[in-house]
């Protein structure tokens, strides 16, 4: 119904070369996220899955077809893009409908499959208006309805939140959440931002420049991250990672989470200075120097009161710290 | 910066500077139309002044309209300014498309290239090219004009719209390819018009030349079926007696279809920088 296999596939412009061979298997049904940093070559990756992009080698499965060498349209999918691409001069109804007439569904089917999709999305009472004449969000959501009219076996979104606002951008990611569930579709997803990632993946897919780092559920990742940069790049705020020899360690580097640290006025393993508090009110961060480990980032639940120029002891929770040696493996 | 244009002083005199550069700049068209309706002793004697009860005539215009055949000059240059016009964006959109949205090897070669031509005066090559319209048979023909002035305009067009091209969001294209849509009908339902302000910048800065030019006509298509508007004027123009009336009001009447065609492209100019402006 809607699994992809990719297998080798590399991509250079030029003397660059952005996908250094990727394997993935996605399932079907599975909602899966790219993540990374920018330029890790994530939206590549979804542009050479959609056929917007040649392969430079490599093998593109989808159902078990190769479709390496298929157009986009034929391919089976649909595409939800960071920038909405909504035709200026169509309706909504014929945003949503140029998709099907070019593969020539009849006018009956088109009707019942925009009715469907507008309701799902409330967009009925926007179906005569054009897209200049509605709001990011209902852009975005007339982007993502044009792809669901298309029932195609796969779903790929490239950053579909990254121009909406901060509250906007909650909303429009639980509706993409119930939308999986609903249509128990195949879904790919791109996105810088982690948080998305945790929230929306049954998988993640964590890149970094044109390699896979690691594959695996959100708490996979979290709890056994394979390398330094998995560790760093999952989690808010960041992974403190800690010269091993400092702390009389055998390996390289020692990381502990910002949530996995406790401290104390009076006692503890690293005392150290507060250079800085940020009160979140459900949160506090604590930026400490602390004489044993250097900076460390302290990431505290609710209220705690302390202020720049506190002495303040840091004790790591036992059995939560993460070792990795000289190459940024973890050691288990 | 904005308080600065807000400032009177500044508002009267930049107002000032550009109604100047608006009155020098019309003086000899107006001078061009007034006279035109001015007996021929009236043009001589008072260049300056408006036609009077007594001084008005309109004897240029009949001179233009029963001597010479006015209307069908009228037509030619009509016939070679639009066809060419029309050639020149479409050739020249479909260049400047394929240069900003395909990778090929020589790109930006192709088009450095295909701007050169900007940089070189075309009228450098007048003899080749009456040599190469001769040996093609298209002397005395509309399409000798119309092939040189496609030449002559491709250069700036392309230049221009592959610019703007660029600026035509990626998605976009990429939602309508992977909704079937052919690359043609991604180019002349998508691209074409989200640039059609640069495609009124283009059509003025081409259109204007073409209906002004005198050289080319003169050299490739003298023949009295073919002879444009500022060829036909030039009937008027004796060695020893000018006939003022008729070339005033012919110059008159030959800025009338180009205003009307510069009117409508302009209107689609001010959309554009305004749409762009409030977005």
């Amino acid at each position: 119904m809607g699994s992809l296999k990719i297998e080798q596939v590399k991509k250079s412009f030029g003397h660059v070369d952005v996908l250094k061979g990727i394997d993935l298997a996605v399932e079907d049904g599975e909602f899966v996220v790219f993540v990374g940093p920018s330029g890790c070559g994530k939206s590549t990756l979804l542009r050479v899955i959609a056929g917007l992009e040649d392969a430079t080698s490599g093998r593109v499965t989808i159902d078990s077809d190769d479709v390496s060498a298929t157009p986009p349209a034929k391919r089976g999918i649909a595409m939800v893009f960071q920038t909405y691409a909504l035709y200026p001069h169509l309706t909504v109804r014929d945003n949503m409908a140029l998709g099907l007439k070019q593969a020539g569904e009849q006018a009956a089917e088109i009707d019942k499959r925009i009715g469907a999709a507008s309701s799902m999305l409330g967009l009925e009472p926007y179906l005569k208006r054009r897209p200049a004449e509605l709001s990011g969000g209902q852009r975005q959501r007339v982007a993502i309805g044009r792809a669901v009219v298309r029932e195609p076996k796969l779903f790929l979104f490239d950053e579909p939140l990254s121009n909406l606002d901060a509250a906007l951008r909650v909303n429009t990611r639980l509706e993409i959440a119930q939308l999986h569930r609903r249509l128990k579709a195949t879904m790919i997803y791109v996105t810088h931002d982690q948080v998305e990632a945790m929230t929306l993946a049954d998988k993640i897919v964590v890149l970094n420049a044109g390699r896979i780092e690691q594959v695996g559920a959100p708490m996979e990742l979290y709890n056994q991250p394979a390398n330094m940069f998995v560790a760093g790049f999952i989690g808010s705020p960041k992974m403190n990672f800690i010269d091993g020899g400092r702390l009389g360690e055998s390996v390289k580097t020692v990381g502990v989470r910002p949530e996995h640290i406790s401290v104390d006025p009076v006692k503890g393993d690293w005392k150290g200075t507060v250079v800085h508090a940020e009160h979140l009110g459900a949160d506090t961060n604590l930026y400490l120097d602390c004489e044993k480990t250097g900076l460390i980032t302290v990431r505290l639940f609710g209220e705690y009161a302390a202020e720049a120029g506190m002495t303040l002891h840091a004790t790591p929770q036992p059995g939560k710290t993460y070792r990795f040696d000289g190459d940024g493996h973890a050691v288990r | 910066m904005s308080k600065a244009t807000a400032s009177p002083a500044r508002s009267i005199a930049a107002h000032g500077i550009l109604i100047l550069y608006t009155v020098i700049a019309l003086f000899p068209v107006l001078i061009v139309v007034v006279n035109s309706f001015k007996s021929r002793t009236a043009i001589f004697r008072q260049p300056l002044m408006p036609p009077t009860v007594s001084t008005f005539d309109l004897v240029g215009y009949e001179t233009v309209l029963k001597q010479g055949d006015f209307l069908h000059y009228f037509q030619n240059s009509l016939i070679v300014t639009v066809v060419s016009l029309f050639l020149v964006l479409l050739f020249g959109a479909m260049a400047a498309f394929s240069l900003s949205e395909y990778r090929f090897r020589g790109n930006s070669l192709m088009g450095l290239y295909l701007a050169l031509g900007i940089m070189i005066p075309i009228r450098l090559a007048t003899v080749a090219i009456l040599q190469l319209m001769v040996a093609s048979g298209l002397v005395n023909t509309l399409t000798s004009l119309i092939l040189v002035y496609t030449a002559q305009g491709l250069p700036l067009a392309i230049f221009i719209l592959s610019e703007f091209m660029k600026g035509v969001s990626d998605d976009l294209k990429n939602a309508g390819r992977i909704d079937g849509l052919s690359e043609y009908t991604i180019f002349f339902r998508l691209v074409l018009p989200l640039v059609r302000p640069a495609m009124a910048t283009v059509a003025v800065f081409t259109m204007i030349p073409i209906w002004n030019d005198l050289w080319f006509p003169l050299i490739l298509a003298p023949s009295e079926s073919t002879k444009t508007v500022t060829l036909g004027a030039q009937l008027f123009l004796g060695q020893f007696v000018t006939n003022w009336n008729a070339i005033l009001a012919a110059l008159s009447l030959a800025i009338l279809p180009v205003l009307i065609l510069y009117i409508a492209f302009s209107r689609q100019l001010i959309r554009g920088i305004t749409s762009g402006a409030v977005k």
